[in-house]
């Protein structure tokens, strides 16, 4: 009984956008819970009066670009800290981890400068390329290699092994499961970024879908709030998804990454 | 050879290869390195620099003024004011959504048919981005139409302006904030649950110990590691917060949801005061800071790892 | 085949303390060589020097003669077998067992072929398609086997590669693993904590306590004459019963009771003073009529069957073992008479445990140099 009320009192602010986003634009006014008929005409309407598409495609491949950078470079980096014993490896580690006590917002400043220098302003490198490192990713992977058995590394070093070898054709695929979690994570944090893409871009070609919404509800718009909610509903539907297939894994990775 | 010529060879080959597995470990770490480096650590010491400038409007450095950007911020009205909403918005947010998230991630970890359901609900802002929720709690808010004063109007409650009101925008912002962040908290929390020991509640329920006994004694302390870090991982995201202040209410009305990160973004973006943006910067990342350590200090002490 | 000698080899992981202490061995090719001792005694760590997975701190490691310390794992052809086997669980049998091939220059053609032929000789042609986590314990040690055989390098390495296999499939893995040893003629340093698999494979062993070097020789030598207490203790099951013993006269008393006359020339290598005295279980037997004996407290029977285990109470401390042929129908509680045949006595010194030597043993030292 409290689950069932609690659930729905949780999920009832998305269920409603939904519900909205069906609606005919007195229906909202009257403040209906249900609409009368599901039409489409609030999708239509969204897809006509706003870029949406383009907003949408922008967002997929910065989502998938940052996802990308950073498995790459989150599981060279585990790598590195669980398999190649060097010199000046704590050192770095120690690095990696006061790399989470800097919040991303106070540097800011200095990355805009960065980037307009670039010339990165409005493209998909401003707009993915400095999330790429991310210490969270590594440690959860690092976590996560420490748990294959180092026999398992010795018995590619007496059969002569390169390391690199060792990465893509052993570490790579037994944890790809793990990998798989983090992939999730990435995508849905890259999908909902909103302050970074804010800055960087000002054109209507390479915005992403986030601000798209934000540009929906300051323009003329707003007081038709079936088309806000049916632009809503268009970017929380990708992540919703994935969320729904990839729950259970990633509650599971994310806990392993939080302790230890 | 002499056994010496040959430790000496032996030497030899041994710090090649230490060199080599040097070299290897950099060129794995080094994109990362790279990365970090410039987007990172150069723009934090580049924001400790600018806030003792002052800067011109596209952010280049003019005249150094030492802690000038600082004592004119500790001076103003407006900084206090920034203070004292994050302050607020803390406390209203972080021990709100750690209760919420609790008490739904004991809720979700019984074993009941369907459970999987629950879960996916209490789970499903995770999916939703700050900027969509807050698109949706504008609706809610809204004073004419909104759910939330039409629910007062049934009750014969005169509506609130909540986002308008001065004082009352900061808590609305708050509690749609605590809604958003419930996902990811009650996730690590339901997973925190998971590892506990099953046979720690086999043997309570041997003994035949209450319900609240159970929870005082075993499932919360159980989960304090968890605890601990999604307390961490809160406040931090409470000092980071932007996107909902800039849909909602953009820092208004009357500065009062201007939280820190907003007042940053305004200085530097909108009024083009780089010096005084990064002043506050830099004391975001000091607050950031402080709280960690702190978190760890007394973390280590209070908190039963298992 | 291949030849590995051992020079004074050290290992030290903080500089102060060795967990092995100048080790000095020579395994000869086509050997079966089996390092035994409790665990943490350094044997794992000492196979790991020889693999080059661990580096040596000093001394000097030989390979046909040819100093190796300082070579990588791969560059000392050699493989190895770990006691969780390290398959790659996401690789099928047949990639498991080739894999690494191509870094020493197999064809493709021949990694087929000599996986082929491992396979038969394993028993595994019929799961060469499955992974190892659809495989029971004895098969994927049969993998490890393969892939270890599969190398065709001369010196094979085994890290503990039985403990994970329940008794009854170790018991014919142990015979397994000697005959394909002793069929491809290689030679075998094979670690292990378990005393039965040492005695059962082994042509010779050496027995390693704390990083010392207790006793190396041949499985029966060492049984009949251990260098030590630890040794005599540790190899045989039940162990030796143990007991001090002091020289009275011309006669050695143990507990105050139990007495045993001594030779002339055992009495003058004994001295006077205290030593500790030794008996195999099998050298204990209820006393005849005719024989002299003394009476004992029996505390326990274990019938095996073929033979009796009888623990009894000797002396106020102390319990023994012994090991009789057959079902005796002794019971717990019962005082019985029994015989010590004092032919069969081991003596060692009371301070360092070490070996009392009053006649010839033969050939012991002829096969260890």
């Amino acid at each position: 009984m409290t689950l069932t009320v609690s659930g729905l009192v949780m999920v009832f602010p998305i269920l409603y956008a939904f519900l909205i986003s069906f609606m005919q634009g007195g229906e909202v006014l009257q403040g209906s819970l249900w609409p009368e008929t599901f039409s489409l005409a609030n999708f239509v309407s969204a897809f006509d009066r706003v870029p949406l598409l383009t907003y949408l495609w922008n967002s997929l491949m910065v989502s998938v670009l940052i996802m990308a950078g950073q498995l790459v470079l989150c599981s060279l980096a585990a790598f590195a800290f669980v398999f190649v014993e060097f010199k000046g490896r704590e050192w770095i580690f120690y690095l990696f981890i006061s790399t989470m006590m800097i919040p991303w917002e106070a540097t800011m400043v200095p990355n805009f400068q960065t980037v307009q220098s670039l010339g990165w302003l409005n493209s998909y490198a401003g707009l993915t390329i400095p999330f790429f490192a991310m210490a969270f990713g590594t440690f959860l992977l690092r976590q996560q290699f420490k748990t294959i058995p180092k026999e398992l590394y010795e018995a590619s070093q007496i059969a002569g092994i390169s390391k690199l070898r060792f990465f893509t054709g052993v570490v790579l695929p037994v944890v790809k499961t793990t990998m798989t979690t983090l992939a999730i994570y990435s995508f849905l944090t890259a999908w909902n970024m909103y302050l970074w893409p804010l800055l960087v871009t000002n054109n209507e070609a390479n915005r992403t879908v986030q601000i798209g919404l934000k540009q929906m509800q300051t323009q003329e718009i707003a007081s038709d709030w079936g088309v806000v909610m049916a632009g809503v509903v268009m970017v929380i539907l990708p992540t919703l998804i994935l969320l729904f297939a990839g729950q259970k894994r990633l509650q599971e990775g994310l806990t392993q990454g939080a302790l230890k | 050879m002499t056994t010496i010529q040959h430790e000496l060879a032996d030497r030899h080959v041994e710090r090649k290869r230490a060199w080599s597995n040097w070299a290897t470990g950099m060129l794995f770490l080094l994109p990362s390195l790279l990365l970090f480096g410039v987007f990172l650590f150069y723009p934090m010491v580049r924001t400790v620099y600018l806030s003792l400038f002052l800067t011109d409007s596209q952010g280049v450095p003019i005249v150094f003024v030492g802690w000038e950007n600082f004592l004119n911020l500790f001076q103003s009205t407006s900084f206090q004011i920034s203070a004292k909403a994050t302050a607020l918005f803390v406390l209203y947010t972080v021990p709100a959504g750690i209760v919420l998230a609790t008490a739904l991630a004991i809720l979700a970890n019984q074993k009941l048919r369907g459970i999987g359901l629950f879960r996916t609900m209490f789970s499903a802002t995770m999916g939703m981005s700050v900027a969509a929720s807050s698109v949706i709690w504008m609706f809610l808010f809204n004073p004419s139409i909104g759910l939330f004063n039409r629910i007062l109007a049934a009750l014969n409650i005169p509506g609130v302006q909540w986002l308008l009101d001065p004082q009352y925008a900061l808590l609305s912002v708050s509690i749609a904030t605590i809604w958003m962040n419930t996902g990811f908290a009650f996730l690590i929390l339901l997973g925190g649950l998971q590892n506990i020991d099953q046979s720690l509640y086999e043997s309570a329920r041997i003994a035949g110990v209450s319900e609240s006994y159970k929870l005082r004694k075993i499932t919360l302390p159980m989960l304090s590691p968890t605890l601990f870090f999604v307390t961490t991982v809160s406040l931090i995201n409470a000092f980071q917060t932007f996107g909902q202040i800039d849909l909602l209410t953009k820092g208004g009305p009357m500065e009062s949801t201007n939280v820190i990160v907003y007042s940053i973004y305004k200085d530097a973006f909108i009024n083009y005061n780089v010096g005084s943006a990064s002043a506050q910067a830099v004391l975001l990342f000091v607050a950031v800071l402080v709280v960690t350590v702190l978190q760890f200090k007394i973390g280590e002490r209070k908190v039963h790892y298992q | 085949m291949r030849k590995v000698e051992l020079k004074g080899i050290t290992k030290s992981y903080d500089g102060k303390q060795d967990v092995l202490k100048a080790i000095d061995v020579m395994v000869e090719p086509g050997e079966f060589f089996v390092l035994v001792g409790p665990s943490g005694c350094g044997k794992s760590t000492m196979l790991r020097m020889i693999a080059g997975l661990e580096s040596i701190t000093s001394g000097e490691l030989a390979l046909d003669g040819k100093r190796a310390n300082a070579l990588s794992p791969s560059e000392r052809d050699l493989s190895m077998v770990f006691q969780n086997y390290a398959l790659y669980p996401h690789l099928t049998v047949e990639q498991n067992i080739t894999f690494g091939l191509h870094v020493k220059k197999v064809s493709k053609r021949e990694q087929k072929e000599r996986c082929k032929e491992v396979c038969e000789m394993l028993g595994l042609t019929d799961y060469m398609k499955r992974k190892p986590r659809e495989l029971s314990g004895g098969q994927r040690q049969r993998v490890a086997l393969a892939r270890a055989v599969v190398t065709q390098a001369p010196l094979c390495l085994m890290d503990e590669p039985l403990s994970n296999l329940d008794a009854k499939l170790r018991a014919k893995m142990r015979s397994e693993i000697r005959q394909l040893q002793r069929k491809l003629g290689l030679t075998m340093i094979y670690v292990t904590h378990d005393q039965t698999e040492a005695m059962t494979m082994a042509d010779r062993m050496m027995i390693l306590s704390d990083g010392d070097v207790q006793q190396i020789g041949r499985p029966l030598d060492v049984y009949n004459n251990p260098a030590n207490t630890f040794v005599a203790s540790f190899i045989g099951s039940p162990p030796m019963n143990l007991i001090d013993a002091e020289m009275k006269d011309s006669v050695l008393v143990a507990d105050g009771h139990w007495m045993t006359p001594v030779t002339a020339a055992m009495k003058q290598k004994i001295g006077s003073g205290r030593v500790t005295l030794g008996v195999r279980p099998e050298h204990i037997s209820l006393a005849k009529d005719s024989e002299p004996g003394f009476l004992v407290q029996v505390a326990n029977v274990e019938v095996l069957g073929t033979e009796t285990l009888v623990t009894f109470d000797f002396g106020e401390a102390t319990q023994w073992i012994a090991k009789w042929p057959g079902q005796s129908s002794v019971q717990p509680g019962e005082q019985i008479r029994i015989c010590v045949d004092d032919r069969h006595l081991a003596l060692f010194s009371a301070e360092k445990g070490e070996r009392i030597v009053c006649e010839p043993v033969p050939d012991a030292k002829k096969v260890s140099s």
